[in-house]
């Protein structure tokens, strides 16, 4: 099963790369509100029920993926 | 006096830059530096551990994120865990933090530049194996080169560890944007602390400043009181 997990920075935390991006975006004449610069990470999983694969995505993250402490991430599955 | 030099492990993951530096301060400052492989499952007999500065891992995923899985990290947690003595420096605190063996995390500098420079640190208590040739209050000038510094803890978390007394050295001027301008941190045991200015690069007026003897002479000198404590025992 092939997986996603996105990884951000956390509401709240500071991201200078966000905004370093939305600095430049205005630059070249984009009105944003609001840049964040993320992580995505593609995975290719054994298995094929969906919530034992996300009980194991969820390990990844809490333990390698992402630090909880500066940031947050969701997991998107395939749709059935 | 060879025999009193302490034996200090300093640890080369795939990566590291400052482990020879690192090496080269220690045995400047009396103690008897002992190389360790990142790959290497057991720790030597040894004092003390240092995790050297560097870019373990190509800092992938996160600075210190892969390094804190390799087989000596292992080794250095069981090796704190019974009390024994490790530095990190730069990469070797980002390391630290990772493996939650100190507290927080070390993020981009809020500049998104890399710091290169000389900064001035404030000692924030010298009752650490760390910092005992130090003064509370003094300052140490000692160099920086990281783009990976800026300490973070949230709010809550920094409050508690302000109380604890887990706070060693601050900047004296904003460096990278960290909260609290923290640049060096101790666990609750006091037995293990990282900091991301460079004390191995500062061991000589011939580089600039010798106040990062302080720092390592420090744990030479708490390195040596154990194990003569232990051969007296």
């Amino acid at each position: 099963m092939r997986a996603t997990v996105l990884v951000r920075p956390k509401q709240g935390i500071l991201d200078p790369q966000g905004e370093a991006v939305e600095t430049s975006l205005r630059q070249l004449g984009f009105a944003i509100g609001g840049a964040r610069v993320g992580r995505v990470v593609d995975l290719e999983l054994e298995g094929d029920d969906p919530a034992a694969v996300r009980a194991e995505l969820e390990r990844m993250c809490e333990q390698l993926l992402a630090n909880p402490l500066i940031e947050s991430y969701e997991i998107e599955l395939p749709t059935p | 006096m060879r025999d009193s030099a302490p034996r200090i492990g300093v640890v080369t993951f795939p990566g590291s830059n400052d482990d020879r530096d690192a090496t080269w301060a220690l045995r400047a400052l009396g103690a008897d530096p002992v190389p360790v492989w990142h790959a290497d499952p057991a720790l030597p007999d040894l004092a003390a551990v240092v995790l050297p500065g560097g870019f373990s891992y190509g800092d992938y995923l996160r600075c210190g994120a892969i390094a804190r899985f390799s087989p000596a990290m292992e080794a250095v947690r069981a090796f704190a865990a019974e009390g024994g003595l490790v530095l990190g420096i730069c990469n070797g605190f980002q390391i630290l933090c990772e493996a939650g063996l100190l507290p927080g995390v070390l993020r981009p500098n809020v500049s998104l530049s890399f710091v290169c420079h000389d900064v001035r640190l404030t000692v924030e208590r010298s009752d650490t194996p760390f910092t005992a040739r130090c003064g509370t209050g003094q300052q140490l000038t000692i160099p920086v080169k990281h783009g990976e510094g800026c300490w973070f803890a949230p709010d809550e978390l920094l409050d508690e560890l302000t109380a604890r007394r887990q706070i060693v050295l601050r900047y004296a001027e904003p460096c990278n944007g960290s909260v609290g301008d923290v640049a060096g941190v101790v666990n609750e045991d006091g037995n293990v602390m990282g900091l991301m200015p460079h004390p191995e690069h500062a061991v000589d007026p011939l580089l600039g400043s010798a106040d990062g003897a302080l720092v390592l002479a420090s744990l030479v000198d708490t390195a040596r009181d154990r194990v003569l404590a232990s051969a007296a025992a």
